[in-house]
């Protein structure tokens, strides 16, 4: 699947990845996790050619990832890409931003709908939503849409940047059981970016723990807390471990 | 989607609709003009925008109804560079000139006094001189008689004997190297600063009148000279340039109306000081049209008879609307294809959008009197220059809101639109294009009401529209005239604005009206 080498990316003077050598199992989860700034992602965006690597080669399938042309379009509608708050367009009711490629592709209407009607099944999402607009949806209901946008030409595989990182507690352990559920049931290579270890360990059986756009350690949950490879590593893990365990503070006013 | 853009393209063919009502209605008056043209020249006069032109403009026209020539005026004129340009591209035939003028601005040769000598230098570009008509419009100091009489002044050399007179000169004559500054220093007059003024010319006469200015400076052939039985100081020392009125004309005018121009010749001399002042007088101070001056005028001295014909109120109000849509309708259209794709490419090459912004906002600094003299030889005078005009005035609003809107989408959408696999046109069609639409439309509308304002500036050049009531009613200091075309060109400028409002209720995506939860 999503085969990254030696990859190094620049920002300016900035390293943004340095050395990253990542491969990503088939009909797997796999979550990126570190702190803020370690290059995760980056990695998404690699792996759907929206950026180039300065240093090293990223592959899908064993093929180059291309940034444009015919090819680079044709892997982009192979992998479904979600990102925080759903990335839906305003202009466009839920049923649009879902159907938006299939109809520009010239898909055959009922089978849009027999799709569409579908995903709105496996998401969760009551029928009656699908004519709203983003504007007139709960930040929970946007990202299912998202979801169901970027499932729509049944994808290969998935990528996810922080797909719960705006939601609010209640809704967001909700939709973690909807997504695992729907995951498990599509058996899709699905490349996830959190920066919570919980949520980490909660979808993937194989994360990948970034710090400086370096990977310090990859591998099982299991492995995080018996064997951690540095210092950095243990620290990480106890102190989400913290977080995690301690009691659930009360839901703010708003 | 499909309801949204289903309403979309209506609106827009209900716009387009509009634009081709317009311009079939524009043409049908022209189609009428040059059937006229096939059987016979149609003379086409021009004039310059103040009364004493626009009279003998009227006044030509009537003489070449009277041999049976048919004959159009284009008066009012923005400036004589406009007229001299239009001339020399064969967009007019004839128009009153001043030999001053033609020797001082027009051939920059001020050596030329003799008619004569001026014809022979204009007969090499085409152009033909006719004989003085008589009177000669040029600079005059003055003052009341009662004044003059009291202070025993009978020329400009008398001033020198009386430092303590008050004088109130224009700004031009002040100014020009002609005027003031040749008769201070062939005079020797000298004047302290406190006893001279420069201001308005009907403010001068204002003031003369009132005895809070003792001298101001005339055009020899105003009426308030004879209204208000003033006396003009005989220039002794001759500095005054001569500022004789004649007829230029374009050589081939004598073959393309021969009748016409052999009846050229009875207007020599025809017209003296005092009569050209009575004629202005006629129309400036007791409100007759000028072409009612011009017809008497003929039927008195050349035993013409001319028929009058006079449009009714609601002829003209429609003949003006239609010359003003059709102004602000195709430029706009213009503006519209060229601009959004320019504000597209703006904001998809950063370095190209720089360029691209900096040009259509230095088009916007060029004065608009300017660019019409600039587009007049290669476009002609009527509605192409003025169109072109709007059209350059109208690109940057466009451009601006659509490299704004386009450059203000949210990247994190951009990225979610490019993440899909759609190739970039469909991109800039389906996603970017429909989000940056408030946008662009709040442009489109921002130029559209600037247009309608601007269009009036269309008179200058023959363009028509509301701006011809307002030119004339500057002209005649006649109010109510300048409001015959400023009310409507105010209720078209709202009347714009509303019709965008409908329009954006049509063509922005509802989800972008919505607020977000």
């Amino acid at each position: 699947m999503f085969e990254l080498r030696g990859v190094e990316m620049l920002h300016g003077e900035t390293r943004v990845l340095a050395g990253v050598d990542l491969v990503t199992r088939r009909g797997r989860t796999t979550a990126l996790i570190g702190p803020s700034g370690s290059g995760k992602s980056t990695i998404l965006r690699l792996m759907l050619g929206l950026w180039g690597p300065d240093r090293g080669r990223v592959l899908f399938d064993g093929a180059p990832v291309e940034r444009s042309g015919p090819a680079a379009l044709a892997l982009r509608r192979r992998v479904g890409y979600v990102i925080q708050e759903g990335g839906l367009f305003p202009h466009l009711t839920a049923r649009d931003n879902v159907t938006l490629v299939a109809r520009w592709r010239g898909d055959d209407d009922d089978a849009i709908e027999r799709r569409l009607l579908e995903l709105a099944a496996l998401a969760r999402l009551p029928v009656e939503l699908l004519g709203r607009f983003p504007a007139e949806l709960s930040g929970g209901q946007r990202q299912r849409v998202g979801l169901m946008r970027a499932l729509m030409l049944d994808p290969d595989a998935l990528l996810l940047d922080e797909p719960l990182g705006a939601l609010d507690p209640l809704i967001r352990a909700e939709l973690q059981l909807d997504l695992r559920d729907i995951f498990r049931s599509l058996a899709k290579t699905v490349v996830l970016v959190t920066h919570d270890l919980a949520e980490a360990a909660y979808f993937a059986e194989h994360i990948v723990l970034l710090r400086g756009g370096a990977i310090v350690q990859q591998g099982a949950l299991a492995d995080f807390i018996a064997r951690p490879r540095s210092d950095f590593v243990a620290r990480f893990v106890s102190a989400q471990r913290t977080v995690a365990l301690s009691p659930p503070r009360a839901p703010e006013a708003p | 989607m499909t309801r949204a853009r289903t309403r979309a393209r209506a609106a827009l063919l209900a716009l387009l609709l509009i634009f081709l009502f317009v311009q079939v209605a524009a043409a049908a008056p022209a189609a009428s003009a040059d059937g006229e043209r096939d059987a016979a020249h149609v003379v086409r006069v021009g004039s310059k925008k103040f009364t004493e032109s626009v009279v003998l403009g009227e006044l030509l026209v009537g003489l070449a109804r009277a041999h049976d020539t048919p004959a159009a005026h284009q008066r009012e004129l923005g400036g004589t560079r406009i007229l001299w340009n239009a001339l020399r591209a064969d967009e007019l035939d004839i128009y009153p000139e001043y030999t001053g003028t033609l020797a001082r601005e027009l051939l920059a040769r001020p050596e030329l006094q003799d008619p004569r000598e001026l014809a022979r230098a204009l007969e090499p570009l085409g152009l033909r001189l006719s004989a003085p008509l008589g009177f000669n419009n040029t600079y005059a100091l003055g003052l009341t008689r009662a004044r003059a009489r009291a202070l025993d002044v009978r020329t400009i050399s008398d001033l020198r004997d009386h430092a303590e007179l008050r004088l109130g000169l224009t700004e031009e004559f002040y100014e020009r190297k002609d005027g003031w500054p040749v008769v201070r220093a062939a005079y020797g007059l000298a004047f302290a600063s406190d006893r001279l003024r420069t201001l308005d010319h009907d403010l001068a006469y204002a003031g003369l009148l009132a005895g809070e200015l003792d001298v101001i400076d005339f055009y020899s052939t105003d009426p308030q000279i004879a209204a208000h039985g003033l006396t003009l100081l005989e220039d002794d020392r001759g500095v005054f340039p001569r500022y004789d009125a004649v007829l230029l004309y374009r050589a081939d005018l004598e073959r393309r109306a021969p009748a016409f121009t052999r009846a050229l010749t009875s207007l020599e001399g025809q017209l003296d000081d005092g009569t050209m002042a009575a004629l202005n007088g006629r129309v400036q101070r007791a409100r007759e049209p000028e072409a009612a001056v011009a017809a008497s005028f003929l039927d008195e001295r050349l035993g013409l008879r001319v028929e009058l014909r006079a449009p009714t109120v609601a002829s003209r109000l429609r003949r003006r609307a239609v010359e003003h849509l059709t102004l602000v309708g195709v430029s706009l259209l213009a503006a519209v294809l060229v601009a959004i794709p320019l504000g597209v490419v703006a904001a998809r090459r950063r370095r190209v959008g720089q360029v691209v912004l900096a040009l259509v906002g230095v088009v916007q600094t060029i004065p608009s009197l300017a660019l019409l003299v600039v587009l007049i030889p290669p476009l002609g005078i009527g509605a192409a220059p003025a169109i072109v005009a709007l059209f350059l005035y109208s690109l940057l609003p466009i451009v601006r809101s659509t490299h704004a809107g386009l450059t203000t989408i949210d990247p994190r959408l951009r990225e979610a639109a490019a993440a899909l696999g759609l190739p970039a046109r469909a991109r800039l069609r389906l996603v970017e294009l429909p989000m940056a639409a408030p946008s662009v439309l709040s442009g489109v509308k921002t130029s559209a009401v600037i247009n309608v304002g601007t269009a009036t500036l269309g008179a200058l050049v023959g363009a028509g529209g509301f701006g011809q009531p307002i030119l004339a009613g500057i002209r005649l200091a006649d109010t109510s005239l300048i409001l015959q075309g400023a009310i409507p060109a105010a209720a078209l400028a709202l009347l714009v604005q509303g019709l965008f409002e409908l329009l954006e209720r049509a063509l922005v995506p509802r989800g972008l009206r919505l607020r977000s939860r």
